[in-house]
This record gives structure tokens, sequence and C-alpha cells, in this order.
């Protein structure tokens, strides 16, 4: 978005690379071809489940209408989960960002004169992926739970009363978000980081600018486009997630999710039209608050 | 938000001292400057010329404050500032890599320190200083949307708009074609002058340094060889390194004969040479005596009953090239180095050619006599310090350190 100021230039090479060739329309056939089947063809069958209303005659068994009232329903009475979920989202990408963009910056500049140790930074942070995030998840839970070495030392000294467990709260879940998002996080700001040029830190220090300031003038809008990949590899799944606030995780029925609510409907209700309804919602949703974050992020006065 | 650690409104009335104490710079595993004392009195123009890797880079990072010297003090208008931090010292800097801010435009590029220091017309004296540069125009664009010079404009723009006591200019013309180069050395000599700001220039480029220096420094290995006026130092250099690092010498080596009261005779290797004593450094023993090449004339035939002039000869010319003004002529003497001789083309006739036989000539005041050890091993001073002897010589000095201090 930065460099959209340059479109102008570089349209003279352009329209040579643009030029139509019935070669690239045939090699464009398979993508085409892909997205039809795996997006375009679940996305219509999800807009029709949503809009279908119970049959008259078999019990649990829908067909196809134009019952648009799903919709409402699903707002009246799934509002606060998906409200929750929007909070919950929200507070891990901001936790994420604050761990993870002093994590990047450690390992994209500090570490930068010791690649060795760079490097090594940079497995530390990818290492989890290697062990399933569900493995990983339940382990929190283990380390949360009532009988957990965590809410022993910290009902012993009587932060947690007799009998509580910090799993199944508010803080669990949100700890385990932002746990299991860190590395979508610090990934794009390291990436963005590492090919910062340290030179324009000594221009600011230069031209009276203190370290503080520097950072806020200089370094931070330099690595905007990275916090904007990171918050949004983190907001998107975040909200949508079903996993952390689960009650098998690290959630309870307090802290249920919109995924959790969609995930009920499609597998244990089997109230196909309210899932598919709250998932286009949902997914209408996010579109427009990221359409709106990255227009604004357009801008230089983001940060 | 403002700092109040950053001097605040107002512009620095005239330059300052600037004054090197005892320097000393050492990185992991090698030592870039050693000792170093230098003062540059207020609003002169003062050029550090040197190779790459003699420090005089790095002696421009210590003042800026982007280093730290390892001992040393450093004063900038009779202030110790060694301490400081970068953004506290009244000095702006011309990065030889521009170091442009490439996410503002350009008037934000140029506004960005006055705006630091809270100056309430930022947008304004901006302006005026890219009217100086004659990029105005450009003033809303991208620095990735200017050329290379361009660039390098807006970076002395961005420095000089501060109007600091002392600006640090570290190659900053590199980029520049020559008429842009030419005008921009007039713009700067205008603009130090009219200001009166102190000028710290850094440059490999001896043709630059002399023409904009009032004075300068050749700097080799850390350390400053020769300081003074670029004419001075061209005509009377004091060491091999000066008279072949600035501009082109003629060295020749031998032994010192006989010694009068205003000179004396060097013989090298069978011919003999007369020297000025007061334009040598070194009078006894084994020496180095130099002429440059555009002092020295050449002969047909062995020029008889001259008087006050070296002669040598005969030599062959081995070399010649042509280059408009002047020509380019390598000779070879028996048991000598090849002489390099620059002649201005004055008339057509007298060109010689590849082959001929020559005696060169040359006016015993224009013979000078350098402070170089013959035959002394080239020592390298900056032998990596990881070296053991090295090291055995630092922490013998560390302990003497030690001692005096007890």
């Amino acid at each position: 978005m930065a460099f959209t100021a340059f479109a102008g230039q570089s349209q003279a090479s352009d329209t040579v690379a643009r030029r139509k060739s019935p070669i690239a329309l045939f090699l464009l056939l398979p993508g085409v071809f892909y997205l039809v089947l795996f997006f375009v063809t679940p996305l219509l069958s999800l807009v029709i489940t949503s809009l279908q209303e119970p049959d008259p005659v078999l019990f649990g068994q829908f067909q196809n209408a134009f019952n648009w009232q799903n919709y409402v329903t699903v707002i009246e009475t799934y509002w606060q989960q998906s409200l929750r979920s929007i909070g919950y989202a929200s507070l891990a990408t901001l936790f994420a960002l604050l761990i993870g963009y002093p994590l990047a910056y450690f390992i994209g500049i500090t570490l930068r004169p010791y690649p060795l140790l760079q490097a090594l930074g940079l497995v530390l942070v990818i290492a989890p992926f290697f062990i399933s995030f569900l493995l990983r998840t339940l382990a929190w839970k283990q380390i949360f739970a009532t009988e957990g070495p965590l809410a022993g030392v910290l009902s012993s000294v009587g932060i947690l009363g007799p009998g509580e467990a910090i799993s199944g709260t508010t803080f669990s879940v949100i700890f385990g978000l932002t746990y299991n998002f860190i590395p979508f996080m610090v990934l794009p700001i390291y990436a963005t980081l590492v090919s910062f040029d340290l030179r324009l830190i000594e221009a600011g220090n230069d031209l009276y600018g203190s370290s503080a300031t520097t950072f806020r003038t200089v370094t931070l809008p330099l690595s905007a486009t990275g916090v904007l990949s990171g918050t949004l590899l983190t907001f998107i799944p975040a909200t949508g997630d079903y996993i952390n606030a689960s009650r098998e995780f690290l959630g309870s029925a307090d802290t249920t999710m919109v995924g959790n609510v969609i995930e009920t409907n499609f597998l244990v209700l089997q109230n196909f039209p309210a899932a598919a309804a709250l998932s286009l919602l949902l997914m209408a949703f996010i579109l427009v608050l990221v359409g709106l974050y990255v227009k604004r992020s357009g801008t230089e006065d983001l940060l | 938000m403002s700092n109040n650690d950053v001097p605040q409104g107002g512009f620095a009335e005239a330059g300052a001292d600037l004054e090197l104490v005892g320097i000393t710079k050492r990185f992991p595993g090698f030592t870039a400057i050693e000792d170093l004392n230098l003062t540059i009195p207020a609003g002169s123009f003062f050029a550090l010329l040197g190779p790459s890797g003699c420090g005089k880079t790095t002696t421009l990072r210590l003042v800026a404050g982007l280093e730290e010297p390892t001992e040393g003090r450093i004063l900038i208008g009779g202030k110790d500032v060694t301490s400081t931090k970068a953004y506290q010292r009244p000095v702006n800097t011309v990065f030889q890599s521009y170091a442009l801010f490439p996410h503002m435009t350009i008037l934000e590029n140029v506004s960005f320190g006055l705006k630091r220091r809270g100056i309430k017309n930022a947008d304004v004296l901006a302006h005026e200083a890219l009217q100086l540069v004659e990029l105005d125009h450009l003033a809303g664009r991208k620095p990735a949307q200017l050329s290379g010079g361009q660039q390098q404009r807006v970076a002395l723009a961005r420095a000089v708009v501060n109007r600091p006591a002392l600006l640090l200019l570290d190659e900053p013309l590199g980029a520049l074609d020559l008429k842009l180069r030419r005008q921009m050395q007039i713009e700067l000599k205008d603009i130090q002058s009219e200001v009166g700001l102190t000028f710290l220039h850094v440059t490999h480029d001896q043709e630059e340094a002399m023409t904009m220096a009032d004075t300068v420094a050749v700097m080799n290995k850390g350390q400053i060889e020769q300081m003074g006026a670029p004419q001075e130092l061209y005509e009377l250099p004091r060491t091999a390194f000066v008279a072949t690092f600035l501009g082109q010498s003629n060295l020749f080596t031998g032994t010192v004969v006989t010694t009068g009261s205003r000179s004396f005779v060097v013989d090298i290797s069978g011919v003999k040479m007369e020297v000025p004593t007061e334009r040598a450094q070194r009078h006894s023993g084994h020496v180095t005596i130099g002429v440059r090449p555009e002092k020295v004339n050449l002969h047909d035939s062995e020029p008889t009953g001259v008087s006050g002039r070296n002669v040598i000869g005969p030599g062959r010319i081995t070399d010649v090239s042509f280059s408009g003004v002047s020509t380019q002529y390598e000779v070879t003497l028996p048991g000598q180095a090849p002489v390099t001789v620059f002649a201005q083309n004055t008339s057509i006739s007298t060109l010689h050619r590849d082959g001929d036989e020559v005696w060169l000539s040359w006016q015993i005041d224009h013979t000078f006599g350098l402070a170089d050890e013959v035959d002394a091993a080239p020592e390298s001073r900056f032998q990596a310090d990881l070296d053991t002897s090295m090291i055995a010589v630092q922490r013998r000095r560390k302990l003497e350190a030690e001692l005096e201090e007890a």
C-alpha cells in the first residue's frame, strides 16, 4: 500500500507483461478451476444452507428456501458470544503484538551482528510448530488445572481460592490465543525489521531524535507493514478459533466464542442453517473490519 | 513530544571549535585510531583526506556521537561532549549513504531535525533549504523517486537546515556528476562562509579536498601524517605517503654526502642532487628526496651551464600519454626508478616520442626531503590486536598506567 505512489512509474514496464496471450489464460486454468472447486462452491453451498428452513414433514431435515430470518435469529441468540470473540481476539492480538514486536526487534536488529544467534532465535520462534498445537494447548490445560503446578502455587499464596482453577477462565482463553498466535505476529514483523537499514536510526539520532523519538518516527512507521500483516494473521484466525475457548481445552461455558457456537450448531445441534448464517456473518464482519483497517493503515497517520 | 536534552530553539550563531584530545578507538580485533590530537578552529573548512580504512570515517562518527572513543576526549566549542549522545550534540552529518527516511516526503525529511528541536516555522525553513539545493519543486516526493544526485542534495539540505555549529560531511559529493559536483562545491563553500559554520569534510578525493578546504589533514593508518593549507601540503610534503597520495611524486633515495649552509647534496646511485635544508625533514644519513612531475623539464641534449638545477640523465622515454593540456612522460633511467614528467603542451613541435633519449632537470628549490626512514621495514601499525605481541604490548601499557596511578 505504501508503494501505490510508485504505481504511475511502473506502468510502462507493466504494459509489456500484461500483453494478452492465450497461453497466459491457458496457464491460469488450473488455478481458476481450483478456486471454483474449493472456494466458490463451498461458499455458494454455505449461502444456500444459511437460507434453508426446517422441513415441515421430516424432523431434523432442511429444505431450500429464502429464510433470511435465520440471520436475525442467530444475531439475537449469539450476539454475546460474537462480541466476546471480537473482544478476546482483539486482546490476544494486542498482547501478541506487545510480546511479539520486542521479540522480532531483538531477533531482527539486536542479534544482527551475530548471525548464528539470530538463526537460533528464529528457530526458537518456529520450533513450537513442530508439535501439534492441540497438544501444546492441552499441556497448558494441565499447567493451569486445579491440581496443576501453577494453581497449587497460586492457591498456597492465597491468590486462588480452594478448588479454583486457572483454566476455564477468560484469562486462560486469551492466554491460549496469545500463545498460539505469537509466531504469526513475530514472523512478519521480523521480516520487515531484518532488512531495516540501521543507518536510518543513526540519521534520526544525528537529527536530534532521541532513541525513543527515532523509534516512534522512523523504526515503527517503517515496520508498519509487518505489524499490519502480523495483526491480521493473528486477529482473523483468533476470532474464529474454537480450540482455545472450548471446554476440552482452556475454556468453559462462560468463555464460549463464536467458533464454538458454529461448531456446536454444525456437529451437535445439527442446525445447519444457523451455523452457516453465523459463519457468513463472521466472514462478512471480518472482511469489513480488515478492509477498514487496511485502508486506514494505507495512510501514513496510522502510527 | 519534545526532549529536554535536545538543544531547543534558535540556531548556532557561529561555528564552534572542534578539539580532539588523545582519541583512540579500538574495535574488537583492530585499532582504527591511535592517539589522535586535532584542533579545528571555528568557521574553518577542514578536510580529512585519506585512503579507505585510514580511520577518517571513524573520526567523523566519533565526533557525531555515533561511536564512543575507547580513550580521549571530544570538545565542541570548549564543551566536553565525549559522554553525550548523538542527538544532544550541536552537530549534523551528511551521510555517505544519504540515509534519507524512505517513508517521509522530501520536505518531511528536511524538517525532521527542526521539528525535533521544536522550531516554529520548520516547514518554511525546510523550503528555503530545498531552494538552496534547487529541489523545492520536489518537496512532496518520496526519496525513492529521486535520482542519486538529488538524494544527496536532500541529505545536504537536511543537515544544513539545522545550522549546526559543526557540519560533518562524509564523502558528500561522491554520487554527483562532475558539473553538479563543482556546483555543489561552490554552494557548500558559499553556505560555509555565509553562516560561518565549521565544516569537517571527510573524503578520499584529493582534488575535492584541495579545492574546497582551508586546511587539509592527510590521514593514514589512524594518524594524521601532515596537516596544513592545500598548497603547503602539495609543495612541501613531509612524508612519502603524503607525497604520493596527494598528487604524484618522483622519489629518490640516497646518502647525504656534503652539507652546506643552505643546502645539502645527496648521492642517488652516482647522481648528485642538491636539496635546500629548509625543505627537508632529515639532513643526514640515508634520505628520501622527491620532486613533483610538473616541476621537471625534459631536454633533448645534456643541458650545460645551468646553475641552481638538479640534472639527471640520459634516460629513455618509455611511455607517452597525451591528455590535451599536458603530456605525461615516463622516463627510465639506469639504476633509478622510472621518473614521471608532466609537460605543458605550449607548443606543438616539442612532443617527444617513445624511445627518445632525454635529460631531466628541475630547480633545486623544488626538491623536497621526506621524513621517512629509508629501508626501515614498513611496519604495519595496525596488526590485528588479537596478535599475541599486540596483546602483550597492550597489557604492559595497562599495567604501566595502573602502576603510575598507584
